[in-house]
């Protein structure tokens, strides 16, 4: 075997063209782990929105909040339901929810208006959405005009601190406290009490009823349960596997984009690597012919000439992993078309995307040293030492 | 021209590397175009409709309508030259798995201030007559193997139910803005079932002069300040733009990594050109010895190096405007009227010329500045 350290030291005789390819490598491996992070991101927010130990409950045929409506009939049939769970005071752990989406002002352009969530909630809300913490303030007190703000919102929407007043619904709200949900996408939504709501959006009608599972692992025998009730026409759903269905039409899009621009990429920058090594082989010939006399196999040379490009696009892998780094937590927001609601998420550069892009990287560099290799190992000694 | 031979022939030394060199430029233009395209396209999406049309909304939000009972109030006033309104249906067809956009329309109107919708005058008349009738766009045709005359059934997600409308026409939009992916039907069939709720999801006000749009809008809007839905108007084409700003930042990221891309690979490209060029080292000299001139030789591997970028250029560029007609490419229903426009053309060639002197000059110089007997020191 010809050792490794040939090839680095040839690596590092050529600076410039290695640095050339290894960076190509690198921005195709950065583009590739920042388009997977951020569909990641977005993914992430929406599975985390749900929980397994919790029951969404929509008006049959609804394929989201918005187009769905409960009456309060509904309501009470759901908290009587034996597959309730019931908090330390005996209440069923019920929030039925007014869902709305209104017109905001973005802080840094406020002729750019995002359609943001509004969702009454019910006080037992914070018990059966375990996520969700309160950060800052107090929460809305029953029957008061207040409301409670997502932290994705602070930063981007004006009016949003505590104590200051919001406006919509043609009605001014005090917004009393923050609260984070784990980088869900109930951080990009503002809360506040339903029978609030109720008068102000759509009237007497609820668009979902949540709740707490009482044995979690029961979910088949109240979804059963709920759908074949004959007093309403609804579908239950688990909360969980709700939020990540409506995150599967922009999650795909997202991740389909990744695939295709990388994938075109990934086809240029290994056509590069080709040529780079091509070009590097015709260049040291003579140096293979030496190699060859002092009795190296074909095949190690072979090998040889693959680790090289292996070494040359590892670096530009390992470039794109530090390129790629900083994004990580950057916030963005889109719409997500499903439920047509401004969601903020972050990029989720996670460990295991990086050793992707890194094999990414090291497969590019195989395949792309693997002919010219190739013919290095057929090079003609005789031929070769001229 | 009589050197074009030797340019030729330099390209044809090693066929592998001239043809992947040139792919892998052609790639890179290819998804340049495509990824400026999605930005073009979306701003021109957000030029759509001019200050012409008005569109009103409930101030509230997208989702809440507003009472039927406006329209009159609306189409009598001073500079409203028409009237339409429309509901927002959300219907799914079959599994619901492809999305396109139904909605509700008060026909006769809607047509008559949406000129950009052809059809034929008897498919019309037919749609117009029938109560249950609905017109759709040329691509669902395609897209569902649905028939004219075929009554197809959707589900309702706002509004349950099955819902089944004969296909009374087909239209093709001159405005691709318009969306040639969208199942019209009558509003007033829609508000029957619904029980005569009388509500509108939006109006459309035509209004004789544009200039004066602003003023109508506010005028409208304050005539519904104090009722119980206050509206929001503005013209068509800041609603269109209101809805490509909804992609919020992704469609800044996308122009990002068009340009990582174009980057990453030319700089591959460049690289691979470059030393390519450095093998020659020998051959210049003996050219030189010859007699060619250090200016001819510049232009020479000059000249090579442009073939390599154009040729490149011409193959993306020229795929990039060929196959997205060819396949009616759509985006899946979110990029009506995707096209590479001439200005994407240019830029990418731009681009190509950019690439021609980045790789071709340090070896051109190089070999223009060659000291001979040096160089041949190298040859045999």
């Amino acid at each position: 075997m010809i050792p490794i350290v040939y090839n680095v030291r040839s690596v590092v005789q050529r600076p410039v063209s290695t640095a050339l390819t290894a960076l190509g490598v690198g921005l195709v491996v950065a583009v590739f782990i920042g388009m997977l992070a951020l569909a990641n991101g977005f993914r992430a927010a929406l599975a985390k929105t749900g929980s397994d130990r919790n029951v969404v409950v929509l008006r049959k045929g609804a394929d989201s909040e918005l187009s769905s409506g409960l009456g309060r009939d509904v309501v009470s049939i759901i908290a009587a339901s034996p597959h309730v769970a019931v908090g330390a005071d005996n209440r069923p752990l019920v929030s039925p929810e007014v869902y709305v989406l209104i017109p905001l002002a973005k802080s840094f352009d406020t002729t750019q208006v995002a359609n943001v969530v509004v969702r009454g909630v019910s006080d037992q809300v914070w018990t059966v959405r375990a996520n969700v913490k309160v950060t800052e303030g107090q929460r809305p007190a029953s029957g008061r005009a207040e409301v409670c703000v997502g932290s994705r919102l602070v930063q981007r929407f004006p009016h949003t601190g505590i104590g200051q007043t919001l406006h919509f619904g043609g009605r001014d709200w005090t917004v009393t406290c923050h609260f984070s949900a784990a980088g869900s996408a109930f951080e990009s939504e503002i809360w506040g009490e339903n029978e609030q709501f109720m008068p102000v959006f759509r009237g007497e009608v609820f668009q979902s009823v949540t709740f707490r599972l009482k044995d979690p692992a029961a979910f088949d025998d109240a979804q059963r349960a709920l759908q074949d009730d004959k007093r309403m026409t609804v579908d239950a759903h688990r909360e969980s596997a709700f939020y990540a269905q409506q995150s599967q039409l922009l999650g795909n899009i997202l991740s389909f984009l990744a695939v295709v621009i990388t994938g075109i990429m990934a086809v240029g920058a290994v056509f590069g690597a080709i040529n780079t090594m091509y070009a590097a082989i015709a260049s040291r010939a003579p140096e293979i012919g030496v190699l060859m006399t002092l009795g190296f196999r074909p095949t190690s040379v072979l090998v040889s000439f693959l680790a090289e490009s292996a070494i040359i696009a590892a670096i530009g892998g390992i470039l794109g992993c530090l390129f790629a780094l900083p994004l990580n937590g950057i916030v963005t927001s889109t719409t997500n078309w499903s439920s047509f609601s401004e969601i903020a998420f972050s990029f989720r550069v996670t460990p295991q995307l990086l050793v992707a892009g890194l094999i990414f990287a090291v497969v590019m560099g195989v395949l792309g040293g693997f002919f010219p290799a190739l013919r290095a190992a057929r090079l003609q000694v005789v031929q070769a030492l001229r | 021209m009589k050197y074009l031979r030797l340019v030729v022939a330099n390209l044809g030394r090693h066929k592998l590397r001239t043809i992947l060199t040139i792919l892998s430029v052609a790639l890179a233009l290819f998804l340049f175009a495509s990824l400026r395209s999605v930005t073009t396209t979306l701003a021109a999406t957000a030029q759509f409709g001019g200050a012409r049309r008005l569109v009103t909304l409930n101030a509230t939000g997208l989702v809440f309508p507003l009472p039927l009972a406006y329209g009159n109030r609306i189409k009598a006033m001073p500079h409203v030259t028409g009237l339409s309104w429309a509901n927002w249906f959300g219907g799914k067809y079959g599994d619901g798995k492809r999305f396109f956009a139904n909605f509700a329309v008060d026909a006769e109107s809607y047509l008559a201030i949406y000129p950009e919708i052809v059809m034929p005058e008897d498919q019309k008349q037919a749609f117009l007559k029938d109560r249950t009738g609905a017109i759709i766009g040329r691509r669902l045709l395609t897209q569902f193997g649905w028939k004219l005359g075929q009554n197809v059934t959707l589900q309702g997600t706002i509004f349950p139910g099955d819902w089944t409308f004969t296909i009374d026409g087909v239209y093709t939009p001159t405005d691709p803005a318009i969306g040639d992916d969208v199942l019209i039907f009558h509003h007033d069939y829609f508000d029957e079932r619904i029980g005569r709720a009388g509500i509108a999801g939006w109006y459309i006000a035509e209004i004789d002069d544009p200039s004066r749009a602003p003023a109508i809008a506010k005028s409208i809007d304050d005539m519904f300040r104090n009722s119980s839905s206050p509206t929001k108007t503005g013209t068509e084409r800041e609603f269109q733009a209101s809805f490509a700003t909804m992609w919020g930042n992704v469609s800044f990221l996308m122009s990002t990594i068009g340009l990582a891309v174009v980057f990453a690979i030319l700089l591959v490209t460049a690289n691979a050109m470059m030393m390519s060029a450095r093998e020659r080292t020998g051959e210049i000299a003996v050219l030189k010895t010859v007699g060619f001139s250090d200016r001819l030789l510049f232009a020479l591997v000059m000249v090579e190096a442009g073939a390599l970028a154009l040729t490149g250029a011409v193959l993306g560029l020229g795929g990039a405007k060929l196959l997205y007609p060819a396949i009616n490419f759509n985006g899946a229903g979110f990029l009506p009227g995707f096209t590479v426009t001439t200005s994407t053309v240019i830029l990418g060639v731009l681009v190509a010329v950019g690439l021609m002197l980045a790789s071709g000059l340090v070896p051109a110089l190089r070999a223009a500045r060659l000291p001979v007997v040096q160089a041949l020191r190298h040859v045999e």
